[in-house]
């Protein structure tokens, strides 16, 4: 399974929930299967979903997902730290692990190599952190939804893309969509 | 009343109820005073770039957010601001020690604090230099300003406002 398989087995969990979506392929990919209103998309900023969703999940009390890659959660490695130090009863960190860069052509990422982003997240203090093959995901993400407690799950699936647009809303267009369905 | 006390005062006032730190010797006694309120969450962050992110989130979650940072992490932040901050509008006071000033015992601080005004122009990020106490007056009408235009607006306090580094 590539990373819009397993989107496509979220859809049915996820769509009524707020959820954060990194940059290039995972929000295009997210905007073509599910455009909704609950999805804020990142357009750019790498690094930041697991940031983005971390703030709105203690901002108020309705659930968070921040669906995440590995090079993404690598480049903004304190966010970790951050989320170990913070938890929440109401954030889900997922990282989709596909080993690589994916949405700017599939370069190996350390994550697919030495680096084992589930024993970094624990190393940091995550208390609840599931490591989980692709297919395996949509299980993982479902009772995370039902346990009162940050979680971070690490989606291990293949590297690979469909063709997906680009995403061409406007982005004040996405925020205030997104935040009347937070408030909402 | 301290300049700690006045931005304290000056936040609340504001509403601001989501506030991201990294220290600075200068920015210790509002740090305290910010984990000790119980008015805003505080979340320090390991790098400014991502409290950006935090703010983000938290300003979507119906919290009036503010970084407190050093101007050193202008350079870590640019891609933030530019692509998150500003992209999306979303207001966010940066009350920033400007290290680097007269009264500077480092001299490695200077290196940034020349590039630090000619950043946040070059950003088109309004910008308010405060030198003596009573400068921090403004600052509630300042906090007010960011959150009425949803833009990024950034607060320099220098050596001579801190009264010391
Ligand atoms: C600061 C910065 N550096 C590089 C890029 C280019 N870039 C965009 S997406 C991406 C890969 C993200 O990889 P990952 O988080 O693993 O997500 P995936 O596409 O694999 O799902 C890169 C390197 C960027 N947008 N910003
Ligand atoms: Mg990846």
């Amino acid at each position: 399974m590539i990373r819009s398989d397993v989107l496509k087995t979220l859809i049915p969990l996820i769509s009524d929930e707020l959820v954060v979506t990194n940059i290039g392929l995972p929000s295009q990919e997210m905007h073509l299967l599910d455009d909704q209103p609950t999805n804020f998309y990142m357009l750019g900023t790498m690094g930041l979903a697991s940031s983005i969703g971390l703030g709105l999940a203690m901002a108020q009390p309705k659930k968070v997902i921040a669906i995440d890659g590995d090079g993404s959660v690598l480049m903004n490695l304190g966010t970790l730290p951050t989320i170990a130090n913070n938890q929440v009863p109401n954030f889900i960190l997922l990282i989709i692990d596909n080993g690589s860069y994916g949405s700017t052509g599939d370069q190996t990422t350390y994550a697919g190599m030495r680096t084992s982003l589930a024993d970094v997240a624990r190393a940091c203090g995550c208390d609840h952190v599931v490591e989980c093959a692709a297919e395996d995901t949509a299980a993982a993400v479902k009772d995370a939804l039902a346990a009162e407690q940050t979680t971070v799950i690490v989606s291990k699936c293949e590297s690979g893309n469909i063709k997906v647009p680009v995403i061409e809303l406007d982005p004040v267009m996405i925020k205030e969509r997104f935040m009347a369905s937070v408030a909402g | 009343m301290s300049v700690n006390d006045v931005i304290m005062d000056a936040m609340i006032e504001n509403k601001v109820g989501f506030v991201t730190t990294v220290p600075c010797k200068q920015l210790a006694g509002v740090i305290e005073k910010i984990e000790q309120s119980d008015a805003m969450i505080h979340v320090p962050s390991n790098r400014e770039d991502e409290g950006m992110g935090l703010c983000a989130g938290a300003f979507m979650g119906g919290r009036r957010p503010a970084i407190i940072m050093q101007n050193t992490a202008i350079g870590v932040t640019i891609n933030a601001l530019a692509t998150l901050i500003q992209y999306y509008r979303i207001p966010l006071p940066m009350l920033i020690s400007y290290r680097g000033e007269i009264g500077e015992p480092v001299a490695c601080q200077v290196e940034m604090a020349v590039h630090t005004k000619a950043l946040l122009d070059r950003m088109a990020i309004p910008t308010y230099h405060f030198h003596e106490e009573e400068d921090a007056d403004e600052l509630p009408a300042i906090l007010n300003h960011a959150y009425m235009a949803r833009k990024p607006v950034a607060v320099l306090m220098d050596a001579a406002f801190w009264k010391g580094y």
